[in-house]
């Protein structure tokens, strides 16, 4: 166009103008202030590798001996200031990484396409995976063995089925965990293991179905007046479930035992079927087998669940509540399904735990193993099965690893960065869900509203 | 005209009423007092400048919206009115109202099958222990509604986009899609908000064939919103004019055409609402002369 041409011109002077009048400063450009950033960052790291520190002189001392040691200084702002130069000046480096990415990609492309084909490859990697969890805890030694099962089994089990709730049916659930006391404090009613008596004592096998009901009625209970309200609300309920939860037990001493938790030990489970006789003793391996055992039957139904009409419900109500109902779909009635089922397996995990360590008290339930869970589910990769197993390994083992490297105090800082730095550079998680990860891409490219929680706005217009 | 002809033909009996349906927002009044009769079999068009209050009409109907005043009835098939007030939308899709959204409201991480198939399944009854353990009957529910699904999207004409991400449509085929769901659900009625907006001259032809197509080849009733004069002339058996939230004018598309009181609301939204109503009153002026 002839005419565009001048017009454009006489709009495009006073911009250059513009331009230099608000021209700022060198140290007020990004890249400045990001090397700015770096340092600080790398200072940050410097005070938290460095001596520490209890009270207040000696906070001031560590300080000092942090500030004044050359070496660690040097290093940590070294590598600040490295990582910024990469960042900034690094391009000519990417193009051959990506390269190198697209190259990885292409070689996986074929055994992605195998895998996907159809239900035998599945199956074998899934036998693969099971005869390795059979295998390597039997190398371990045996305080291995026992974060393997109290702290990783038993939060596979409790991410397996947070996963349900969050990842699937996107309900922000914090409280997760009240489920999982409840479980517990089930198992321990049952073993006749709290101050009053059941009416028969049972044999914590038995009691698996009556605590995984016990914690579905609990979950309907609950979920019924609430589910109605939109995912922030439905976080604060949950939230307070927990508390409730929680100073019940602590403060109904003549139920739950109060803050002491059970008067007697609750009885290892134990088989006496058909001229079997198998009793789950002290040792933490035998546990570790019927925690493998449970996970590997939750995930096979759970991803059957996955890919049938309640899943693709699930994910609709996830992603527009508004057509979902449009769609004819009770939207209340498949969210409520999927707390029910998040909050049976969390009990499930609670009778394993509560049989496998004897004695439990409130303060094996604290608001922060919800928490942690969460952050598992989604480091894995919020509503991914694989995703959630591996990320829930990872982040249960690290602190165990570090404790080697580390203060022990310090642990969950690391967590805590790593947490960090994964939802700023891989927010869809480890191994992400296919449906997630589309999400997130058409959220991208600004098709679509990708929520965490879900949250769809409740107008049309 | 033939198509008034085809109405006077299949002359139904009533599926839809309303009756002094008032919907108000604070002081904003978005509906007055409608009365809507809608018949077994028609295609009826609802049209009016921007803020008349189509979309809240529908969004009355559907169970979105509860009106503050008025009656809203469906007619069964086998003739027993029930009554929409105060039905979720679910509840009022399942009785036989289906819907699509002016701003386009599809499941976008999914696939354009899965988004039928969403709507196919919605009343199975295999729950969720039947899914986790692979019954039988629940493997068939599934083959059964992906079949539908899959038909559907034929009838819609995106039989090569199933495997699709809906998200990734254009708009033509997002709008197709929102239909080819809506349908999914077994509708004797279908409202639809809005179908051709957004598309170019072509895909509003097609769109005008796919209408035509749903109510004569499945027998479905459908509302219709619509800002394009020409699509609405070529398939409605009937129009309704809103203006302000009243009903200003209802009759065959060629009399609703020339009613001074039409005219009047769409010149007067010409000079709020330049954009929209260049479409529209051309389309007006243009049929005109073709007559
Ligand atoms: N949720 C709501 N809250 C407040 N006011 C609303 C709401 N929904 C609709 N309205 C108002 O009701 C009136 C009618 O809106 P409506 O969306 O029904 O118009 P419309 O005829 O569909 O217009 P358009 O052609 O632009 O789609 C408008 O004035 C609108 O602002
Ligand atoms: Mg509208």
């Amino acid at each position: 166009m002839s005419g565009g041409t001048a017009s454009e011109e006489s709009f495009r002077r006073p911009k250059v103008d513009v331009a230099r009048l608000r021209r700022d400063a060198w140290y007020r450009r990004p890249r400045w202030r990001r090397l700015l950033g770096f340092v600080v960052a790398g200072l940050a790291l410097a005070v938290v590798t460095g001596p520490q520190g209890a009270g207040s002189t000696a906070l001031m001392s560590s300080l000092k001996a942090t500030f004044t040691s050359v070496p660690r200084l040097g290093v940590c702002v070294g590598i600040g200031v490295l990582l910024w130069a990469v960042r900034e000046f690094g391009a000519p480096l990417r193009a051959p990484a990506r390269t190198a990415q697209d190259g990885v990609a292409r070689g996986v492309a074929p055994l992605r396409r195998f895998y996907a084909a159809g239900v035998w490859p599945k199956l074998a990697v899934g036998a693969l995976v099971l005869l390795a969890g059979a295998v390597i805890p039997n190398l371990l030694s045996p305080t291995w063995q026992v974060v393997f099962v109290e702290q990783m089994g038993v939060y596979l089990l409790l991410a397996v089925g947070l996963n349900v709730v969050i990842g699937w049916a996107g309900l922000l659930d914090l409280g997760f965990v009240a489920f999982y006391a409840v479980g517990a404090y089930s198992v321990a009613f049952w073993t006749g293991s709290l101050p009053v008596q059941p009416p028969v004592v049972l044999n914590p096998f038995v009691v698996i179905p009556i605590a995984v009901l016990t914690c579905l009625a609990a979950g309907l209970l609950l979920g019924t007046p609430t589910l109605r309200l939109r995912g922030d609300y439905l976080a604060i309920v949950t939230l307070g479930f927990h508390e409730i939860v929680y100073l019940v037990a602590k403060n109904a001493d003549g139920f739950t035992g109060g803050s002491r938790g059970t008067t007697k030990m609750i009885p290892h489970p134990s088989i006496h079927l058909f001229g079997l006789d198998y009793n789950w003793m002290f040792d933490p391996l035998p546990y570790w087998y019927l925690i493998l055992a449970f996970t590997a039957i939750l995930v096979v139904l759970f991803s059957r669940l996955e890919n049938s009409r309640i899943g693709r419900a699930w994910t609709a109500v996830r992603e527009d509540e508004v057509a979902a109902q449009a769609s004819g779909l009770n939207t209340v009635r498949y969210k409520l399904m999927a707390f029910a089922i998040g909050a049976s397996t969390s009990g499930l995990a609670g009778v394993v735990y509560a049989s496998k360590v004897g004695f439990i008290n409130p303060d094996n339930f604290p608001l922060l193993a919800s928490i942690l869970v969460l952050s598992y589910v989604i480091f894995g990769g919020m509503g991914s099965i694989a995703g959630v197993l591996v990320g829930t390994a990872l982040l249960t083992l690290l602190p165990q690893w570090l404790k080697s490297y580390v203060p022990a105090e310090d642990r969950y800082m690391y967590l805590g960065g790593l947490l960090v730095a994964m939802m700023i550079f891989r927010p869809q998680g480890v191994i992400p869900s296919r449906r997630r990860q589309r999400e997130i891409k058409l959220a991208e490219s600004g098709v679509g509203g990708a929520d965490a929680t879900g949250a769809a706005g409740g107008t049309t217009s | 005209m033939t198509a008034t002809a085809t109405m006077d033909a299949s002359g139904g009996g009533e599926v839809l009423r309303t009756r002094g349906v008032t919907l108000r927002f604070g002081g904003l009044v978005s509906l007055q007092d409608i009365d809507l009769t809608m018949r077994r079999g028609e295609i009826l068009a609802v049209i009016g400048p921007n803020g008349a209050g189509k979309t809240s009409l529908f969004n009355v109907l559907t169970g979105v919206y509860t009106p503050q005043e008025g009656e809203l009835t469906f007619i069964r098939a086998d003739g027993a009115p029930v009554s929409l007030l105060g039905r979720k939308p679910y509840r009022v899709n399942r009785l036989g109202l289906a819907r699509t959204f002016q701003n386009i409201r599809l499941f976008a991480a999914l696939t354009a099958l899965e988004n039928v198939q969403i709507a196919a399944e919605r009343a199975q009854r295999s729950g969720p222990i039947a899914n986790m353990l692979g019954m039988p009957w629940a493997r068939r529910d599934q083959k059964a509604s992906a079949g539908r699904a899959a038909e559907l999207l034929e009838f819609a004409g995106l039989g090569a986009r199933v495997n699709e991400l809906a998200g990734n449509l254009n708009y033509g085929d997002q709008r197709r899609l929102e239909m080819a769901r809506a349908l999914a659900s077994d509708p004797e009625v279908l409202l639809l908000d809005e179908p051709a907006a957004g598309t170019n001259r072509v895909e509003k032809e097609q769109m005008a064939a796919l209408i035509r197509r749903i109510n004569e080849e499945l027998a479905i009733s459908v509302l219709l919103i619509e800002h394009d004069m020409r699509l609405v002339m070529s398939v409605a058996h009937r129009v309704m004019v809103l203006n302000f939230g009243r009903v200003i004018a209802e009759g065959r598309p060629e009399q609703v055409q020339r009613d001074p009181a039409v005219v009047e609301a769409y010149l007067g939204a010409a000079e709020e609402d330049a954009e929209n109503t260049r479409e529209t009153g051309d389309a007006v002026g243009r049929e005109d002369a073709d007559e």
